[in-house]
């Protein structure tokens, strides 16, 4: 009898593999919506877990931001007036992001616009009772020029001696909020308080609950027209960026610096002019929120994080400004939920993550993921 | 105002910055760019502190700390080696969620009271030496004598050491580094750990020892970012780091130390009477690094000296490139 023969035994391998390989042709139109999606989905799923771990209820805590954000025409225009805001800085980032001008610093531009809109109320630049047809365009353009100054000097410092937008951008954010804290416990101080006198009425943007008169739907409703200058700015930026032939400078130097050189487009201008624009862009965010929400200059709830929420908007948003209309109601919903949610972190949290997540999913942009079958091999 | 006092007080404050500047450094010698530093920071200060705290050993915290930021930097490693995504970005989003973690994480630790920290000594016979003595070796902290030691090794480690040839040809010429034989990802992988750690480290010699506590964000206060600026005034030198981050820590403690006397220089001290001019000395230390980052631009560009030359760029193995 002879032996058995033995087998070797055949080695089993997971009959599926992963297989990378690059994108070759463009993909879909609907590909990067559903990428930013997933991504915030992930996200979500993420912070859930980082939110159970630090002793909360995930699923609470996002019904709650749901129901504190959208549950009623009050808190939706809530949202629309913290949505204001973040649209406006978001732009501001992704123009600049545009051209490769990792400007961080809209946060700081948005600071110096209030500031420079305040000015007019308080040096004061304008009697209290001027028209309010004159008072707020003056207050616009001194918010403008503001963050466009705080754009400008990173932007100029960048061209010359290349000095590197990021972290001078960053320090300029330090810088504003220190100069804006001068004035605040100084010479605007208010009876000791860290905080300017409020504004007259004729300095304030006009609100809708303002009309409730005439509509009477529009009583108590807080949304200023912050939000029209945001999206009447967003339709500028686009027609800028696709339709114009500056627009297409500036998205030559960000996709190829070389070919935009060769082709004699002029880096070392586009540079601070960009920049100064994104500075404008936030500046004017700036202006909106202190006189369209605060009506008086005060640090804390005007350097709340909208530039650094921005630049995540930004991102999401693919640096579409019609896109970031959207993005930002989201994170509107986000922050203002996120007032009432203990821990306190927990929106910042969220924000990273998704932004995380979001970049690491530009990586299906660039690849194709497939699942092979291998089946056993002996 | 004793100015021995200022700068003993400014090189303790100045070791933060060491240790922040110098893991960054590691990590863009290597080619990979992390701006995480800010966030990496914090998450060791917050972590650092609520160890120690709970266990009543600092020793403990330190080595926690060290481990989660270098933990939290693999996030930033990952998206960046092996997905080779933007690093700007995802070094600002490791910035935003390693503040957003200590955040929630460290919810109610402000209040959480006294820790006990980690041991101050002065050197025996050093400290007599007159002026450098008190400045340099009387009651610090031990993580600040951990600090002189550590800027010369770093340079040696980077100049004269295999290891650290390796690590130079990856961040300059990584298709070399990998055709001999080196595995760049791995080596990327390790330094930008490198330097999750040493920030990390940064952050809990602010909570454990220079500045005990957990003040949320302010802990840090753009610390992180000082020590990105630093990295390139310093022309990617350890040595320039250190000069810079002990020159930076100075300045800080002078700006909080100007403001207590009633005269300076037999002249009303306009500090004391005004306290808000106070917010000009603030912005001191952020204005100086832009200055700094002229000078180190300006220089970088007259000696054609420059980053490690594949910094930023992602490495794909096969593909033409640097």
């Amino acid at each position: 009898m002879s032996e058995p023969t033995v087998l070797p035994k055949p080695r089993r391998r997971f009959p599926f593999s992963v297989r990378l390989e690059p994108r070759l042709n463009e993909p879909p139109r609907w590909y990067p919506a559903a990428i930013s999606f997933g991504a915030i989905v992930v996200a979500l799923f993420l912070g859930g877990i980082l939110i159970s771990l630090a002793g909360g209820d995930p699923l609470r805590s996002y019904i709650h931001i749901a129901k504190a954000s959208f549950g009623g025409i009050g808190v939706i225009s809530d949202t629309i007036v913290k949505a204001t805001p973040i649209l406006l800085t978001s732009l501001a980032c992704s123009i600049a992001f545009r051209m490769k001008l990792w400007n961080i610093g809209a946060e700081g531009q948005f600071i110096m616009g209030a500031f420079g809109a305040s000015a007019v109320v308080l040096l004061p630049v304008l009697p209290p009772e001027t028209s309010p047809w004159i008072f707020i365009p003056v207050m616009a353009l001194a918010g403008i020029a503001a963050g466009a100054l705080w754009g400008f000097v990173p932007g100029y410092l960048k061209a010359r001696f290349n000095v590197n937008e990021i972290i001078s951008t960053l320090m300029m954010n330090y810088i504003a909020v220190s100069w804006v804290n001068f004035f605040i416990f100084g010479v605007w101080s208010e009876g000791g308080f860290q905080m300017s006198p409020k504004f007259p009425k004729n300095a304030w943007l006009p609100r809708l609950s303002d009309y409730a008169k005439e509509i009477p739907l529009f009583r108590g409703l807080t949304t200023h027209m912050g939000l029209f200058l945001g999206i009447a700015a967003a339709i500028v930026l686009w027609l800028i960026v696709y339709r114009s032939r500056w627009g297409y400078e500036i998205r030559l130097i960000g996709d190829n610096p070389r070919a935009a050189k060769y082709a004699g487009i002029n880096i070392t201008r586009n540079t601070v002019l960009v920049m100064m624009l994104s500075g404008a862009l936030a500046g004017l965010g700036g202006m909106a929120e202190v006189t369209g929400v605060v009506h008086r200059l005060q640090t804390s709830p005007i350097a709340a994080g909208y530039g650094f929420t921005g630049i995540i908007v930004a991102w999401l948003a693919k640096l579409n400004p019609f896109a970031t209309i959207l993005v930002s109601i989201l994170f509107g919903a986000l922050i203002l939920a996120g007032r009432e949610i203990q821990p306190s972190g927990v929106p910042k949290m969220i924000q990273g993550t998704i932004l995380v997540c979001l970049i690491a999913s530009d990586f299906l942009m660039r690849y194709r993921v497939r699942i092979v079958r291998t089946g056993v091999e002996a | 105002m004793d100015p021995i006092i200022i700068l003993q007080a400014g090189v303790a404050s100045g070791t933060v910055l060491l240790f922040a500047t110098i893991g960054e450094l590691f990590a863009e010698r290597s080619g990979v760019l992390n701006l995480g530093v800010e966030g990496m920071m914090l998450i060791g200060a917050m972590s650092g502190y609520s160890v120690a705290l709970a266990t009543g050993n600092p020793w403990l915290g330190v080595l926690v700390a060290m481990f989660v930021a270098g933990l939290l930097s693999q996030i930033h490693a990952f998206i960046v080696i092996t997905l080779q995504a933007d690093q700007v970005v995802s070094g600002l989003a490791l910035t935003f969620l390693g503040t957003g973690i200590s955040l929630v994480l460290g919810e109610g630790l402000s209040k959480a009271g006294a820790v006990s920290l980690l041991p101050m000594f002065s050197i025996p016979l050093l400290s007599k030496i007159p002026v450098l003595g008190p400045i340099f070796f009387t009651s610090q902290s031990v993580l600040v004598y951990v600090g002189y030691l550590f800027a010369p090794l770093a340079w040696y480690y980077i100049n004269r050491t295999r290891p650290g040839m390796h690590l130079r040809a990856v961040g300059e010429y990584p298709a070399a580094a990998d055709a001999l034989g080196i595995s760049v990802y791995r080596l990327r992988y390790l330094y930008v750990f490198v330097g999750g750690m040493l920030a990390g480290l940064a952050g809990a010699t602010i909570s454990l020892a220079v500045s005990p506590g957990w003040f949320s964000e302010l802990t840090t206060a753009g610390q992180g970012w000082i020590a990105v600026g630093l990295v390139i005034f310093a022309q990617w030198d350890p040595i320039r780091a250190a000069a810079g981050s002990y020159a930076f820590g100075a300045l800080r403690r002078l700006i909080l130390d100007i403001q207590g006397p009633l005269t300076l220089f037999g002249l009303r001290n306009p500090f004391y009477y005004n306290p808000y001019w106070g917010f000009f000395l603030q912005m001191l230390p952020y204005a100086f690094t832009i200055i700094v980052l002229v000078i180190g631009s300006r220089e970088a560009v007259r000696k054609r000296l420059g980053s490690p030359a594949a910094l930023g760029v992602p490495y794909v193995r096969g593909e033409r490139g640097l």
